[in-house]
């Protein structure tokens, strides 16, 4: 709980529900006749409404990107370390818009969300969105708000690569787009991962095929495990020596198999905290947007040739220690960038802290980050 | 910015309109000039200290690391590669002066002469490695590791078929003189050289 709010935060906000009764037809071929997206904005959007900037959400991120929705709240929202008067996104100067995605679980429409045509919740049944189908849901918002043009599209992991697609698939509605700790495409080794956090989710026997709400409970077990996995992959292993090391809770061996080491504290407490916020169909669709994730393909899997018809700038970082999405992953995306003649800057941030590094307040990340939307900010005159 | 003085020769060489990539380009001051002149580009630098101020400058810049080549740029896909004072700190300067040619239709390389007469004097008679304004630093700690003379530097285009278009020898204080013009190698402090792959 915050004592008090902090200079530099956006302060208390509140997120806003957007009905959208037209019918948004996706990627697997189902359409929704009608849907929710559950939005936060911070700053002020200006006169000619061209500092607006969009930021996407990773897998399992949401609308509260930053401040706190209430004076109760233990933390601020997930990017408070870059969002924020005089931060890297300076909501002094930008109007920040930050939805949940379709299929999420913090508002928008998706599984736990009750399906009209029903009455009951969509649970299983909810249709497996894309990245490209949540570009066209944040576009169909950025109409309904008046922007016609964002300043800039914002995101790291899977928020990058929605921020990608943004600037393949709609060129002109975008000025720069800002891709940090994100691929291409995942590697098989991404998709195993995944594979593994699925497996996990749907072999608990509280899951039932995704209809846990009918049953009145939740898979609790599966999902704690997909986290813990997906958490390990999400440091580094310098992170988590620094951070843990083999301290021992008791301070001794026990020669037993319960939780001894700090590291096995930590994850479980990860695992139920996480069970507790976040819905298990929501994971599923998470991890399968991030394997179907790839703008290549429809372009005989050439890059260049993709990216080629891109109007915005982009900045592109990525950090030394990041093993899920590494540095040679977001080189793929510049290399393409470079090959198809557009302007692009790309950082690699020296971190300990693995892919979870872009969400930390590291000084040369956070300056560089920040030169470039000031640069930004100039240019639209915000 | 202001430019240093192998950086106002290669900008005088120039024309308006030039696809350019810097090498090393530090604070992004070269391009910053140029792009005045409507040269566009990207500048690649391995350390990030000075990003902030590459973006300040409006510069389009890129962590690369020289030692690896220029793999991720096609076939002459720029009018001028440009390398300026870090030729010397290349691990192996003869493939990255075939890789400036290669992705470049022309290539600018400047480097600080070893063979000026302060350089020899240290060696011949204080007998220890020379150390300059433009070298300072010891032998045990410098990052140039490959220091040559514009006679090294002339033999190595002639070894790798590279024609000298142009070339400009000169003094710290951007200044010719009777003496650099007579023994280059001997007066010349700074030596800009502009190459091109003979074809054949």
């Amino acid at each position: 709980m915050p004592e008090s709010i902090p200079a530099d935060s956006v302060g208390l906000v509140s997120p806003t529900t957007l009905h959208i009764d037209s019918p948004l037809k996706l990627d697997c071929g189902r359409t929704l006749p009608s849907y929710d997206l559950v939005y936060e904005t911070y700053g002020e959007l200006n006169a000619d409404h061209s500092n607006a900037v969009l930021i996407c959400h990773a897998l399992s991120g949401d609308h509260h990107a930053a401040g706190y929705n209430s004076m109760d709240d233990r933390k601020p929202g997930w990017w408070d370390t870059a969002i924020g008067p005089g931060k890297a996104i300076d909501t002094n100067r930008f109007f920040v818009v930050c939805p949940n995605n379709l299929g999420g679980c913090k508002g928008s429409t998706g599984p736990n969300t009750i399906n009209p045509e029903t009455g009951e919740c969509y649970g299983p049944d909810f249709p497996i969105v894309t990245v490209p189908d949540w570009v066209r849901s944040q576009a169909v918002l950025a109409d309904k708000l008046g922007i016609g043009q964002w300043a800039a599209v914002i995101g790291g992991s899977l928020g990058g690569m929605q921020a990608l697609q943004w600037a393949i698939s709609l060129p002109e509605r975008i000025k720069h787009t800002v891709i940090i700790a994100a691929a291409p495409k995942l590697s098989a080794q991404n998709i195993a991962f995944n594979e593994v956090a699925r497996t996990a989710i749907k072999s608990d026997p509280d899951f039932h095929d995704g209809d846990y709400m009918r049953f009145n409970t939740l898979p609790r077990q599966g999902l704690g495990l997909a986290r813990m996995l997906g958490h390990i992959t999400y440091l580094s292993d310098e992170a988590m020596g620094q951070k843990f090391g083999r301290e021992l809770r008791s301070g001794a061996i026990q020669y037993g198999y319960d939780v001894e080491f700090q590291i096995e504290s930590y994850l479980r407490y990860q695992s139920t905290s996480f069970v507790e916020r976040f819905d298990a169909n929501t994971y599923l669709l998470m991890t399968k947007a991030l394997d179907y994730f790839d703008p290549a393909k429809e372009f005989d899997d050439d890059l260049t040739r993709t990216v080629a018809n891109i109007e915005a700038k982009s900045l592109v970082i990525s950090f030394t220690s990041d093993w899920r999405f590494s540095p040679v992953r977001s080189r793929e995306i510049v290399n393409a960038l470079l090959a198809a003649g557009k302007p692009v800057t790309y950082a690699e941030i020296e971190a300990h802290q693995g892919h979870d590094a872009f969400l930390m307040p590291i000084p040369r990340y956070l300056d560089i980050f920040g030169t470039y939307m000031q640069q930004i900010a100039a240019e639209v005159a915000a | 910015m202001s430019l240093r003085v192998d950086q106002q020769i290669i900008s005088d060489w120039i024309p308006d309109g030039a696809k350019i990539l810097d090498l090393g380009c530090g604070n992004g001051a070269l391009l910053n000039h140029l792009q005045q002149r409507n040269i566009t580009g990207y500048g690649l630098e391995i350390d990030n200290s000075k990003f902030a101020d590459c973006i300040r400058a409006g510069i389009n810049v890129l962590q690369a690391d020289l030692d690896e080549g220029l793999s991720q740029f096609a076939d002459q896909s720029f009018d001028f590669v440009i390398l300026s004072q870090t030729l010397q700190a290349i691990k192996r300067p003869d493939f990255l002066l075939r890789e400036i040619v290669r992705v470049g239709k022309k290539g600018i390389i400047g480097f600080p002469n070893f063979g000026h007469w302060q350089c020899r004097m240290q060696l011949a008679l204080g007998g220890r490695m020379p150390v300059s304004k433009a070298l300072p630093n010891a032998w045990y700690e410098t990052p140039n590791i490959h220091l040559c003379t514009i006679q090294d530097f002339e033999q190595l285009c002639s070894m790798n078929n590279l024609t000298v278009l142009n070339h400009s020898i000169v003094n710290h204080e951007h200044k010719d003189s009777l003496g650099i013009r007579l023994l280059p190698n001997l007066f010349g402090q700074i030596a800009v050289y502009l190459v091109q792959q003979q074809n054949d």
